[in-house]
């Protein structure tokens, strides 16, 4: 590979530099560790090269693990003096990490918490303790609506831009056999895939809600709103006429992927992985806004820490690197990789990008976004999914299992934060 | 000081005997019982795989004992035993016996019985759970729906869910008790038949006074064997259900999956080991209580 040649020969360049006392610079080796996706993978090593041309006096060892164990060996690692200067992580993780004392706040110098809260994306902040940061993404991802451009077209609507509109193009849209079994949905639902993140940050706030309060530490979508958001979402596939199913064709991308739904709500890194369908043909529109105009997103992403095994002239290093990886340049170059969305409006929101036809929906949705603070993601995501399953499977009035939903997550909520 | 040549002859073989168990002992103590001490030091404190280990006492105990989910899916563990057990004793012993007797196309139709055994669990759990799907992907409800039949949901279903996991996961195992059954059978002597045969015995009292007995120690191991799989069942229902793990709202969730989800999705490492040591139990009891029957044999 080119960077490793290069790598190869700064290294040894540095080396007999430092060898013939020619100069005091010599080569720092720090640890990047991240967890397997190819594309990030890809855009890191483009990352790393263009970093080590410009600090020939560092060098960058990318490490990546499958992401199953990708937190067992960070926190077996770091302990022991070993592994990464510089670590991912998701952003939901930043408390454990912190509490464990595997990462240290970002320099205050480097990384002034005014200039911080000033360039990126303001759901950023959540990565901020008093007046340090412990983290900062590179990219960020949010979610948008995919449309099939055949399946509106053979129906005859347009993309919807409202709630409203967006019912009446899946129900346009809906294909039933003679027996009434569906064929093809307007619209793809499941709480296991992104729905969850649209129910809470997305309708609630949209119905006039707020899903949580104090920091998301106190559960508050069991309120008037969150049963409007709810009975709105289950209203989908259980009203008269459904215009989708849960577990139709299995997961919901998969009934988009094969040309049997019209509409899917999904992140912005799912733009991969339809690109290459051979004779799907898909829009991107941004999530649909109420009547009145209210609009709401969700956003997630992965950040980059210094770990508290870095020290003296690799910390230093480190600093640099980090600088480097949440630079304005390093941005464009994952969005162009790997399709995440920059974390700065100054780079996502400039004309080509924001008026990008497939990018455009999802920066423009950062805008509103909002990122909850996810104490256990997965077990979260599980109580909206039985939420659903209680009103469908079991019969239980929407109300009633909105309220045994809230309760059970503030539960989950109060152990984690009691430890 | 100590001199080897001092040792008697006694005192160097039990030296040398020491000295090649060492490998065995030291093997399984690194890898069988240190982690299963400290399994059960880890079910008394807090720890999230991250951070120092905090001593919690029984905290982890006392909060299985409250949880509901728990009860529930020590429920669904049992079932998967009570269900998968017998159903798959008499299915494999039923087929055993009938093939037995076939010699037409035997060795090809026993390779046919035994093929599901050696796929990949993850692969086969993969094709029934599409068998299952609704209408368009299903197999069975695109197969109901064409002679106009209303569809079944296999999955999406709080009843019908554990019954569906447990079908591929029996006929998984179908294979491999076969063959210990028909092994069982081909060690029965054939002179107890020819004496059946001259006292002119019908094939019930044969079946029921000579083969059954005689096939005991098959039937034990093969109770003892496949108890302990359905007790620690896992692949089948992951597989089927990844989306929503164990659902839907739990009625397909074993222990084992529990265990998985708190230990590597919640990073509650306490109470997935505090779960660990009560599967222990119940895998101990459930051993010594068949090891008992099996002694009065």
């Amino acid at each position: 590979m080119a960077f490793e040649k290069f790598r190869s020969l700064a290294f040894a360049t540095a080396t007999s530099l430092a060898a013939l006392g020619a100069t005091s610079a010599q080569a720092v080796e720090i640890e990047y560790w991240q967890y397997f996706f190819d594309a990030r993978v890809t855009a890191m090593e483009q990352l790393i090269e263009n970093f080590e041309a410009a600090n020939p006096d560092i060098t960058v060892k990318m490490t990546h693990f499958p992401y199953a164990d990708y937190r067992t060996k960070v926190a077996a690692a770091i302990p022991a003096g070993e592994g990464p200067d510089v670590v991912q992580l998701f952003y939901g993780w930043l408390n454990d990490y912190v509490e464990a004392e595997l990462i240290q706040p970002l320099p205050a110098d480097s990384f002034p918490a005014s200039k911080i809260d000033a360039e990126f994306f303001p759901m950023v902040q959540a990565m901020k303790e008093g007046d340090a940061y412990w983290a900062l993404p590179t990219a960020v991802r949010s979610l948008a609506l995919f449309y099939n451009e055949r399946l509106l077209e053979e129906a005859g609507v347009e993309p919807p831009t409202t709630l409203d509109e967006m019912m009446q193009v899946a129900a346009a849209t809906t294909k039933v056999d003679g027996a009434g079994n569906l064929t093809q949905v307007g619209m793809t639902a499941g709480m296991t895939a992104q729905d969850h993140h649209w129910w809470r940050e997305g309708l609630v706030r949209q119905m006039g809600g707020e899903p949580y309060l104090n920091d998301y530490k106190t559960v508050n979508y069991n309120s008037d709103a969150g049963l409007k958001a709810l009975e709105f979402y289950t209203n989908m596939f259980m009203g008269e006429n459904p215009v989708t199913a849960i577990g139709f064709m299995d997961e919901p991308q998969a009934a988009f992927k094969a040309g049997r739904a019209a509409m899917h709500i999904d992140g912005s890194f799912r733009i991969g992985s339809l690109a290459d369908i051979r004779g799907l043909k898909w829009g991107v529109t941004e999530l649909p806004a109420t009547a009145d105009g209210v609009r709401s997103n969700y956003s997630s992403y992965w950040v980059n820490a210094i770990t508290t095994k870095a020290e003296g002239e690799k910390y230093d290093a480190a600093v640099k690197f980090m600088e480097y990886v949440t630079s304005d340049e390093a941005m464009q170059i994952w969005l162009d990789v790997v399709g995440e969305l920059p974390a700065k409006p100054s780079v996502g929101m400039t004309d080509e990008n924001a008026n990008d036809d497939v990018f455009g929906p999802f920066i423009r949705g950062l805008e509103y976004a909002h990122t909850t603070k996810f104490a256990d993601e997965s077990g979260q995501r599980q109580l909206m999914v039985e939420m659903i399953e209680r009103i469908q499977l079991q019969g239980m009035a929407p109300a009633e299992s909105l309220a045994v939903a809230a309760e059970a997550e503030q539960k989950l909520l109060d152990e984690y934060y009691a430890k | 000081m100590f001199r080897w040549s001092d040792l008697t002859i006694r005192q160097k073989h039990i030296a040398w005997a020491w000295a090649f168990l060492a490998v065995p002992v030291l093997f399984y103590a690194v890898i069988r019982f240190y982690p299963t001490g400290n399994a059960i030091l880890i079910s008394f404190q807090d720890w999230n795989l991250l951070g120092s280990r905090e001593w919690a006492g029984l905290d982890n105990y006392v909060k299985l004992f409250n949880d509901p989910e728990f009860w529930h899916v020590f429920r669904n563990t049992f079932v998967y035993l009570l269900l998968g057990t017998p159903i798959s004793l008499v299915l494999s012993f039923v087929i055993a016996y009938h093939l037995d007797k076939l010699r037409f196309m035997h060795g090809f139709l026993r390779m046919l019985y035994f093929l599901p055994f050696m796929t990949s669990a993850v692969a086969m759990a993969w094709v029934w759970r599409w068998f299952y799907q609704p209408v368009p992907i299903g197999l069975f409800n695109n197969f109901l729906a064409s002679f106009g039949i209303p569809q079944i949901n296999f999955l999406n279903s709080t009843t019908n869910a554990l019954p569906s996991v447990l079908a591929p996961a029996v006929w998984a195992g179908l294979g491999f008790q076969i063959i210990i059954f028909m092994a069982g059978l081909r060690a029965i002597p054939k002179s107890y038949y020819e004496a059946a045969k001259i006292d002119g015995v019908g094939w019930w009292t044969v079946l029921w006074e000579i083969t059954i007995p005689l096939l005991k120690p098959t039937i034990v191991f093969i109770v003892v064997f496949s108890s302990i799989g359905f007790l620690r069942i896992f692949d089948h229902v992951f597989n089927m259900t990844t989306n929503n793990p164990g659902g839907p709202l739990n009625s397909t969730k074993p222990l084992v999956l529990m265990i998985y989800e708190s230990a590597f999705s919640s990073f509650d490492m306490g109470y997935a080991a505090a779960q660990t040591v009560v599967l222990f139990v119940v895998l101990l009891a459930v051993s010594l209580l068949q090891l008992r029957i099996l002694r009065d044999n």
